[in-house]
């Protein structure tokens, strides 16, 4: 495939700013590599880190999914501006990726909604075996991996999965999207030290103050008042 | 083959709240204890501390100090004919594991039962008649009432630095604490934390309405408190993350700051950690549990504990398994209902309902999530049941809801869980919503229990326990019946907004309700149906105490530790003055 010239990561991170070029139907690397030098500056503080579970596919997925939940607006930017592209590859690459703390002794069935996740998968199996059905979905669908996808088009794949609709081959396109939603939360909140969150704009967005040494002399001072300040993370009190 | 140790006086069975407590009152009468944790030691000063403890991803996602289901699950059906599969990461209930238990990451909730609570069967024979207790509802009257286990309660309350409005005391009812609660020997160690705004709006709501609101009892020192150990507890810092963590203050009470730091000093006491217990070695003839084998996991050897006195105190699952596989009283038989090792397993029975208020600043990242205001006029038998077609209730609260940004943001329901409208959703709401719920009861059920699986096993190759639970009709109906006498209060808030929150038809097994599993083990006055007496002592193993809610009858309207703490001095008193003395059943079946 020509556009595979052009290393994916890239041009994803091109498309991030330059979403709506992609949308118009454009040549994909042209736009894509001139949006990306335009846009140095700004670009810069979105560097990929270097990977540790994911592959070079596997990632420009979870990016594209990622600004798709989390667009860029006025309240904040892109998901993998957020670094919660990066926050999933770190989790997937952790313990709890690997399925620590995790029962996966078989038999197994399907059991009922109300037994809860029944896989064998880790986390990090889950989102490498559901990320290639979701591609997979995706081409069947729409002629393209996910991340090739117009804006609009990944809305309404999300969509899709969301409510179960994508019909992926041998797994859940809903349970897919449900750990998809609940891990790009997770870095969009959590302390900027595992990479997500970055320069805490999830916790600026609604208002979260990080962590408090003590609140017992603000507790009644600001009932019912705003309390506005510059969030504290772990790091800033290490 | 496994390494026999020298013969203790007594082994404790897990370091948990009970297991601490146990340890602590018997290494005080002078035995020899060893204590058997499979977990890691956890210290409040290596451990419990900033900025660490202040992470929400660690604790209350990833689950640090809970259970490794790796080695350790349950499986799970909701009904007897369904295949039972495993919980392969737990969710509903999320027991602890390590020195401190469950009773390192707990709420902090601190409830007494109400004295009509303890002759629950008697109390609704007598005011509507035998025959309104449905066949299949396999509620007790409890082996002991609210007076004799008051004074305990009260060590507990003590022990904890508990922060709270007496509404009894002595028989005097007293405005502002709840009216109707048994009565209380001494008033609270420390007075209630400071209201939080939703609080203070639902009781006056709920005052408005004729209801008798007061603030929630917490096991949350609202002052620096010396406890019944000498050991000063910290004052709570408003802190926002008591949720599954530990508390850097040492403001929430946990066995590891209340009773180890003694312990620990004791030279009657030896801890040994990552030691776990997998069988109890029980010899039928003599009626005893000669002694306890484990495995210590850090040389995977095993050893053989003997010991005059056996503490079983690894929480309701571990407690119903080790009876189940070392043969210790009859297991239970859903099919004839005979037996009682298993029998009448409870849960809780919560729901709620959410409101948001456009006009107000919540702040609710502020504050101990436990600390709310609470009515209890629905709770128990302090209604009146006649041609409601149900048993039970439970307590209302409106509590802080302590929102950490990951778990603890609301929305109303049908807002999108992502895109542009989500975020701007999420940031009008974040802080401007609270949390309402009831605490419903459980009133045991023939077909709610525990036995072994016949499939799956732990790391140690032993069977895992199976529950079989679901909700019944009586409990739905209670929880409707709650739920719209909450509706009216939520209602009088005036809320911009608001939801309530019914349980599901089902009982599922994700996601967190409450770690508040009860029965299994259940104490009573005939041994054809319990399988402890009043002291918790095993009907068919004299030297083997069984501790922790696994001995409850049934769950009544409030979360359970304070009675497992009541019940755990309860117990060792009669251990100290009684059966160390003359060891044999203390009471005769
Ligand atoms: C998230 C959460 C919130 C809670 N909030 C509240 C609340 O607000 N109010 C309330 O009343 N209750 C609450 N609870 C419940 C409360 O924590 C428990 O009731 C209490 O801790 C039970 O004490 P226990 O001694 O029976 O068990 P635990 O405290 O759980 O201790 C059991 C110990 O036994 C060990 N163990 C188990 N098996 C073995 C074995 N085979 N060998 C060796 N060791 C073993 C475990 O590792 C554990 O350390 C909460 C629980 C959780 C998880
Ligand atoms: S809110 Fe209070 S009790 Fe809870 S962890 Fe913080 S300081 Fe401790």
């Amino acid at each position: 495939m020509a556009e595979e010239t052009i290393p994916r990561r890239k041009f994803l991170l091109g498309a991030g700013i330059a979403g709506t070029a992609v949308a118009t139907g454009l040549s994909q690397a042209e736009p894509a590599a001139a949006a990306a030098q335009a846009q140095a500056p700004a670009a810069a503080a979105a560097q990929p880190e270097p990977l540790l579970a994911l592959n070079e596919t596997e990632h420009a997925f979870v990016v594209a999914a990622v600004d798709t939940l989390i667009p860029a607006d006025e309240l904040s930017p892109s998901g993998s501006d957020c670094g919660i592209a990066t926050f999933i590859d770190r989790q997937l690459a952790s313990a709890w990726g690997g399925g620590a703390k995790m029962y996966r002794a078989g038999p197994f069935h399907k059991g009922k909604p109300e037994q809860g996740y029944q896989l064998a998968l880790t986390p990090a199996e889950f989102f490498s075996a559901g990320i290639a059905a979701a591609n997979a979905w995706s081409r069947k669908t729409y002629g393209h991996d996910f991340d090739r996808l117009s804006p609009d088009q990944r809305v309404e794949a999300l969509k899709a999965m969301q409510d179960g609709k994508a019909e992926f081959a041998d797994f859940s396109s809903r349970a897919f999207f449900a750990r998809l939603l609940a891990i790009a939360m997770e870095g969009f909140f959590s302390d900027p030290i595992y990479g997500g969150n970055r320069n805490k704009v999830g916790w600026r967005m609604i208002g979260f103050p990080g962590l408090p040494a003590t609140y017992i002399n603000l507790y009644e001072e600001y009932r019912d008042k705003p309390y506005v300040v510059e969030p504290r993370s772990i790091a800033d009190f290490s | 083959m496994a390494t026999k140790l020298k013969e203790v006086d007594a082994v404790v069975v897990g370091m948990g709240w009970t297991g601490a407590i146990l340890a602590r009152e018997l290494t005080k009468a002078g035995l020899q204890v060893v204590g058997l944790e499979r977990g890691q030691d956890r210290v409040p000063g290596g451990d419990f501390v900033l900025p660490a403890v202040r992470d929400e991803l660690r604790y209350s996602q990833r689950l640090e100090l809970m259970m490794d289901n790796s080695t350790d699950t349950l499986t799970f059906r909701n009904r007897p004919d369904d295949q039972a599969l495993p919980v392969r990461r737990i969710g509903a209930f999320l027991p602890g594991e390590g020195v401190g238990g469950s009773g390192i990451h707990w709420g902090g909730l601190h409830w007494r039962f109400l004295p009509t609570d303890f002759r629950i069967r008697s109390t609704i024979a007598e005011r509507y008649g035998a025959k309104a207790i449905p066949d299949d509802m396999t509620i007790q009257d409890w082996p002991v009432s609210f007076d004799e286990l008051e004074p305990y309660y009260d060590r507990f309350d003590k022990l904890c630095g508990v922060s709270g409005q007496a509404g009894n005391l002595r028989g005097t009812r007293i405005e502002g604490g709840n009216v109707f609660e048994g009565p209380r020997s001494d008033h609270y160690p420390n007075k209630p934390l400071i209201p939080s705004s939703a609080g203070l709006m639902f009781a006056s709501a709920a005052r408005n309405l004729g209801y008798h609101p007061f603030p929630m009892p917490i096991s949350i020192n609202s002052a620096p408190y010396v406890n019944r150990e000498g050991i000063t507890l910290g004052a709570c810092e408003y802190c926002g993350f008591c949720n599954r963590t530990a508390c850097e203050a040492n403001a929430k009470a946990s066995p590891n700051v209340t009773v180890m730091p003694v312990l620990r000093l004791e030279p009657k006491f030896e801890l040994r950690t990552r030691a776990w217990v997998g069988k109890l070695n029980y010899d039928k003839a003599a009626k005893k549990v000669v002694s306890v084998t484990y495995t210590d996991l850090r040389n995977g050897e095993e050893y053989e504990q003997p010991a005059g006195i056996v503490v079983l105190a690894s929480y309701v699952f571990g407690n119903v398994q080790h009876l189940l596989l070392a043969g210790i009283g009859a297991p239970y038989d859903h099919a004839t209902g005979n037996g009682v090792v298993g029998r009448n397993y409870a849960y809780q029975f919560e729901a709620g309902a959410q409101a948001f208020f456009d006009d107000k600043h919540m702040n609710s990242y502020m504050g101990s999530a436990a600390n709310g205001m609470c009515i209890d006029d629905f709770n128990g038998e302090n209604f009146d049941h006649a041609g409601l077609g149900f048993f039970g209730g439970g307590y209302f609260s409106c509590n802080t809801p302590a929102a950490p940004p990951i778990s603890g943001r609301m929305l109303p329901h049908g807002t999108p869980l992502w895109g542009p409208e989500w975020k701007r959703a999420t940031v009008k709401w974040y802080n401007h919503a609270c949390r309402f719920g009831t605490e419903g009861s459980v009133y045991a059920n023939r077909d709610n229990y525990l036995d072994l699986d016949p499939t799956y096993k732990d790391a140690l190759g032993r069977p895992l326990i199976r529950l079989t639970y679901n909700g019944t009709d009586n409990d739905h109906k209670m929880s409707r019946y709650l739920l719209g006498k909450l509706e009216g209060i939520v209602k009088a808030m005036n809320p911009t907004h608001y939801e309530m929150e019914p349980r599901p038809k089902n009982f599922t097994i994700v996601p967190y309700q409450s770690t508040h599993n009860t029965g299994g083990t259940i104490m009573g006055a005939d041994p054809k149906t319990s399988v402890v007496n009043r002291y918790l002592q095993a009907w068919d193993a004299h030297n083997l105490f069984v501790e922790g809610a696994s001995v409850f009858p049934q769950q009544h309207g409030y979360n359970p530790t304070g009675t497992v703490g009541a019940l755990a001095y309860w117990s060792a008193q009669a251990i100290t003055t009684q059966y160390r003395n003359s060891p044999g059943p203390l009471v005769h079946g």
